[in-house]
């Protein structure tokens, strides 16, 4: 395949995966606007007048960051886990296994799809912030960067948790019993600085509280740790996790027998 | 006449051990209509798998169009289509989206893949249904969305596994009819059926593949002048009492009104009914009891087609 043919693959990869999660707005977008809504009704308005401001910030001002970051993450990982494990179980995979698509057209199709829906959905919620908080941008550039970054790194783990599972329990597993707690303790809700020294400790271990973390700083321009650590952890997690699904599309991991 | 395909001693051993193909060589003429044959298990689908890089070999050497499935596969699977035995589209998506895709992962533009699409939605009468999800087509509709899609993007090969698999006869007729037509138009057509008088019907060479070894690969021509013998059914008009006793004839009786009869294929059928007039025997109708394919098959596989092997394949 030549250049062009090969955008034309990705193109094609990357439209149908934005139509297929447009089709049912419904069940992707829909939801995490109901769900931000009841955050800000519930944490932000009736108990964050009680817990006081925040970083300097009053609370519902402060949750807005976590709130966006957390949509996005959980949106990029399931599109990409529900279609590409939907497209094995179907076996319309294997449209793209046959045909002459490079291995990383097809992960950057799946991933790119990712990262759409991750935006579109922090797009929405940030919209249905508007209602309930004051939503502010400090640095444009470090809320861009970060939530397409962070899109992308949880899209590429969403690819590989489909490359592996075998049954719909399995593509369900990560986002329940890790993806989750890490992003509600992830200083979604609160600053580590709140927590008992050994809690603190032990959060910074946490990939995401760095991404909360620098884009928290772009909205309200407050943050717990160095914004170069957060860029660090993102891109250093995104490639390795990149190489790694790349390297299971080669040799056909879950799909070649 | 170049070869659309050639196979040199492809192996695939799966991980529990089972041996599915055990040095297939063999080359399919360019131009040609093929059909591979073989019992269940056989390692048919096994060999599309390989071509189709969905299956690892585990041995051997493909080439479609003379490029190499492991070193040129992008060229060789430019020139592939293939029709898988299962369905194996996203049943959510619009019928012309599934072939306009399809196309887009071959590099084709658009609107080129969108003018491709409708030419063969309408050869395959599905225009009308291009805008319905996949998943509310009937079955045989759904057949004929997986041939369009393989040849959305124009190959030169098309290996079909199984395509009239559960399909009506008015609809494998006219399928027929459409596979004729590309083969006329010069696409190279591999066919892997159960019905072996679609295999007659339509290719003229023939394959047979049994426990992963290539045992027959010749002209249909040459394979059907083996067939020593038919069979044939007779409906009589009346319950015979007697039957005459024809020597080198084996008659035998079913019930009252029906004989069957095995006759070689030098005698001819003059006798017998020169024979049956005799002893006042009425025959109302005759039909050949089995395809003469089928005949031949059984004799050299020595089991049906859809009889499973001893050991479990796991293709």
């Amino acid at each position: 395949m030549n250049a062009r043919e090969r955008w034309i693959a990705y193109w094609t990869l990357v439209l149908r995966e934005t139509l297929r999660f447009l089709r049912i707005w419904i069940q992707t977008v829909v939801p995490p606007m109901v769900t931000t809504a009841l955050y800000f009704v519930i944490f932000g308005n009736l108990i964050g007048e009680r817990v006081g401001p925040m970083a300097g910030h009053p609370y519902r001002d402060f949750i807005v960051p976590g709130l966006i970051m957390m949509s996005v993450i959980t949106n990029s990982y399931a599109n990409v886990v529900s279609s590409f494990f939907g497209a094995k179980y179907q076996r319309h995979v294997e449209e793209m296994l046959v045909a002459p698509v490079p291995h990383y057209v097809i992960l950057g199709g799946y991933v790119t799809g990712g990262i759409l829906r991750g935006l579109v959905v922090g797009l929405a919620v940030t919209a249905v912030a508007a209602v309930f908080a004051e939503v502010r941008v400090h640095a444009g550039w470090v809320l861009v960067a970060m939530a397409v970054l962070t899109a992308g790194l949880f899209s590429i783990g969403g690819f590989i948790n489909a490359v592996f599972a075998r049954n719909f329990d399995d593509i369900s597993l990560i986002p329940t019993f890790v993806l989750t707690p890490l992003t509600y303790l992830g200083g979604v809700f609160y600053s580590i600085d709140l927590l008992p020294p050994f809690w603190r400790e032990l959060s910074l271990f946490n990939p995401i509280l760095y991404m909360v973390d620098a884009f928290r700083y772009g909205m309200l321009g407050v943050h717990d740790s160095p914004l170069w650590a957060s860029f660090v952890i993102v891109l250093t997690a995104g490639t390795a996790l990149w190489v790694l699904a790349l390297s299971l599309l080669r040799r056909g991991v879950g799909l070649r027998s | 006449m170049a070869a659309a395909l050639r196979l040199e001693g492809l192996r695939k051993t799966y991980r529990n051990g089972h041996v599915a193909l055990d040095g297939i060589t063999m080359t399919v003429p360019e131009g040609d209509f093929f059909a591979l044959l073989g019992p269940n298990g056989a390692g048919k689908s096994t060999t599309i798998g390989i071509l189709a890089s969905l299956v690892v070999k585990t041995g051997g050497k493909a080439w479609i169009f003379g490029h190499d499935i492991d070193t040129d596969f992008a060229r060789a699977r430019r020139h592939l289509g293939l029709v898988p035995q299962e369905f194996n589209f996203n049943v959510w998506e619009p019928v012309v989206e599934i072939l306009i895709n399809q196309a887009g992962y071959y590099g084709i533009p658009r609107r080129r893949a969108a003018t491709r699409a409708e030419e063969l939605l309408h050869r395959l009468g599905l225009w009308g249904k291009r805008n319905q999800q996949a998943r509310n087509l009937s079955g045989g509709m759904k057949r004929r969305l997986m041939i369009a899609r393989s040849l959305v993007h124009d190959p030169r090969l098309l290996i079909l596994d199984e395509p009239t698999a559960g399909v009506d006869i008015e609809l494998r007729r006219s399928m027929w009819d459409f596979l004729r037509e590309i083969n006329a138009q010069g696409t190279t057509i591999i066919l892997t059926t159960h019905y072996l008088e679609e295999a007659e019907a339509l290719c003229r060479h023939i394959a047979i593949i049994d426990r992963g070894r290539l045992i027959e690969n010749t002209a249909l021509d040459r394979l059907l002048e083996r067939l020593h013998q038919e069979t044939f059914v007779l409906y009589l008009r009346e319950a015979a009492e007697d039957l005459p006793d024809l020597a080198g004839l084996r008659l035998r009786r079913v019930d009252a009104r029906t004989l069957e009869v095995e006759v070689p294929r030098e005698a001819g059928l003059n006798r017998l009914f020169a024979a049956l007039d005799d002893a006042g025997v009425q025959v109302l109708s005759m039909r050949n009891k089995a395809n003469r394919l089928e005949e031949v098959f059984m004799s050299l596989v020595g089991r049906e087609l859809d009889e499973r092997p001893a050991t479990k394949d796991t293709a």
